[in-house]
């Protein structure tokens, strides 16, 4: 896939940058919403900051791009005292809470001079680039994130760590009775995900350079992040690449048709939460056992079909 | 004497968010879900109750009386269809499922009618902007009646949970579904009960945020928040304390206004956070632990 863009056209390059920054966010929150139990309404809050960490600290004389990546660590540390807070949430008081993260960061944003409120800024500095090298860079960098954090996910739930996770989903007394460090274990997967979804808001203020808060803070990016989770299959490391991929082609499709395109999204969302909640992925795997790539750990007996 | 008059004014605004968050607290406390439409199904009942009175020259007051059994049946159907459903399939997937239905409604609104503010204002005659002047202090006659209403509503509300038959009924579903089965008590329908209840509520809170302010399309979220923060500033699952929590919550917000152009929702939201963080330590845990310790 790295070598796609001598090939393919600018547009495409484009399109495609954009899909990964889509798997980036789906994979994030599902990592927190699948593996870790907690949903959250407000991650356009990490989305918002990175993006504006990126203009702040490139403002200060930094390269765009080193920017991007110190950006998302920058709000990575963020996360860590939000985390004191919200992890006390549980379920819906979590998710709206989280909300309120992220109704609040946007307000403090504005405060910024820099930004100057609504109107917004842009990464000036980017243009210092020619445009061919700017997507091309874009896209290595979507890629390489996108990667990165798949491959960081898998190793986690490979090791203790997903272990624990899935105990703690599955029943969090149980799991802290059996000596599962339960805080430690959220906050990890927590900052994780602020990780991500910082590193998608700065990768996506490379690609379209202006950053205007209202459009980063919205809440649709949750909206997009459960469509993927919850069409792919939460709670399944295969579910949200293959969402991503689906929203993507819908989004192509049906993007330009405005507000019927959100409802569609939002019916499909509240019809698989009905009557599919596992995912696309979640079925076929309990129809068939087919898993990509082996994340969880499977009891095998003699007797045939018997799955733990 | 400007503090005097924010401080009273944030407590007729807070009493409106009580009024929002009776619904919210209602249902949190008996089904313990937290239903992430609810700001725009409030939106959805003031959109109603003003086509009613644009269009068929209905007086705000009277769309409401008609609201409010509609909202009621909506809230059965929304517990039937969507909450009993999706909650089978784990605690998580009414979150999912009502955020979903949420964006649906929005959006929804927006394409009918557009991105215009609209307001009851015009409606209700001087209702809207008469008041009492008491000094250096005015209060208006809506934020008066709102203030009444809101009190009448959770006052009754925690009349009826605590005395009545049905009261009774919703309670034992609320402690224990499994136990109130046995002892005869239909759960299923109990908590439809409730959830219509709730969107009673919510129609009147709509009404009353259409009569004080305007609407749009997409007034729904912030209105959940600002609900939600009243639930959580008093104490989830306690009527008085969701009072409590609204009048705080406006107090906030009004001198917070005051303090700064931006300060009226920043206020409100570092209350909730403060509020978390006090409560956190008063459960006996330091700084220093409330960082560490899981619980």
């Amino acid at each position: 896939m790295a070598i796609a863009p001598l090939v393919l056209d600018a547009g495409a390059v484009d399109r495609l940058t954009t899909l990964f920054i889509y798997g980036i966010l789906a994979l994030m929150w599902n990592a927190l919403a699948g593996y870790a139990g907690l949903v959250s309404v407000g991650h356009q809050a990490f989305f918002g900051l990175g993006a504006y960490a990126a203009v702040r600290i490139a403002d200060a004389g930094v390269s765009p791009y080193p920017a991007l990546f110190l950006a998302a660590t920058a709000v990575a540390l963020l996360s860590m005292p939000i985390s004191a807070f919200m992890l006390r949430l549980r379920g819906g008081e979590f998710a709206i809470g989280m909300w309120v993260i992220a109704a609040l960061s946007h307000l403090l944003v504005n405060l910024d001079t820099l930004i100057q409120g609504e109107t917004g800024t842009s990464l000036i500095s980017l243009q210092n680039y020619a445009a061919d090298e700017r997507r091309l860079a874009n896209y290595l960098f979507a890629l390489g994130t996108m990667i990165g954090l798949a491959w960081l996910v898998f190793f986690m739930l490979r090791s203790k760590t997903g272990s624990a996770l899935q105990a703690i989903r599955d029943n969090e007394e149980a799991a802290a009775s059996v000596g599962v460090q339960v805080m430690k274990t959220k906050r990890l997967i927590f900052v994780l995900s602020a990780f991500g979804c910082a590193a998608a808001g700065a990768l996506w203020l490379a690609t379209s350079v202006t950053f205007q808060p209202k459009t980063y803070f919205s809440v649709q990016w949750t909206a997009y992040m459960l469509f993927m989770v919850l069409v792919g299959g939460i709670g399944t490391y295969e579910g949200p690449i293959l969402g991503a991929v689906l929203f993507f082609t819908i989004e192509t499709m049906f993007g330009g048709t405005g507000v019927i395109y959100l409802i569609g999204l939002g019916v499909v969302a509240v019809l698989f939460a009905l009557f599919f909640p596992r995912g696309i992925w979640g079925s076929i795997d309990k129809k068939f056992g087919w898993q990509l790539l082996p994340v969880g750990f499977r009891l095998k007996t003699n007797r045939k079909d018997q799955r733990a | 004497m400007i503090w005097i008059n924010q401080l009273s004014q944030g407590i007729l605004l807070g009493s409106y968010y009580a009024l929002l968050a009776c619904g919210l607290s209602f249902m949190f406390g008996v089904m313990r879900i937290i239903n992430l439409a609810h700001g725009s199904l409030a939106v959805a009942a003031a959109y109603g109750v003003w086509v009613l009175a644009d269009r068929f020259e209905i007086h705000p007051f009277m769309g409401l009386m008609l609201a409010v059994p509609v909202m009621g049946l909506v809230g059965w159907a929304l517990h039937y269809f969507v909450l009993e459903r999706s909650a089978k399939a784990g605690e998580l997937v009414p979150i999912l499922a009502t955020f979903g239905l949420a964006v649906v409604m929005d959006n929804s609104m927006f394409s009918i009618f557009g991105a215009d503010t609209r307001s009851l204002a015009n409606y209700i005659d001087t209702l809207a902007y008469d008041g009492i002047d008491l000094g250096p202090v005015t209060l208006g006659h809506l934020s008066l009646l709102t203030f009444v209403v809101s009190v009448g509503l959770l006052g009754s509300l925690h009349l009826m949970l605590k005395h009545t038959a049905l009261g009774r009924r919703i309670r034992a579903v609320a402690d224990d579904p499994a136990s109130a089965e046995l002892s005869g008590v239909n759960a299923k329908n109990a908590n439809a009960i409730a959830a219509a209840i709730a969107m009673m509520t919510v129609a009147v809170a709509g009404v009353f945020l259409a009569m004080r302010a305007t609407v749009d399309p997409y007034a729904g979220p912030p209105q959940l928040i600002f609900a939600f923060e009243a639930v959580m500033i008093g104490g989830a699952g306690s009527l008085w304390g969701t009072l409590l929590g609204g009048i705080a919550l406006g107090v906030a917000q009004s001198l917070g206004a005051q303090m700064h152009t931006q300060g009226f929702l920043i206020a409100g939201h570092v209350l909730f956070l403060v509020v978390l963080l006090a409560r956190m330590m008063l459960a006996g845990s330091s700084l220093k632990q409330f960082y560490k310790k899981s619980k």
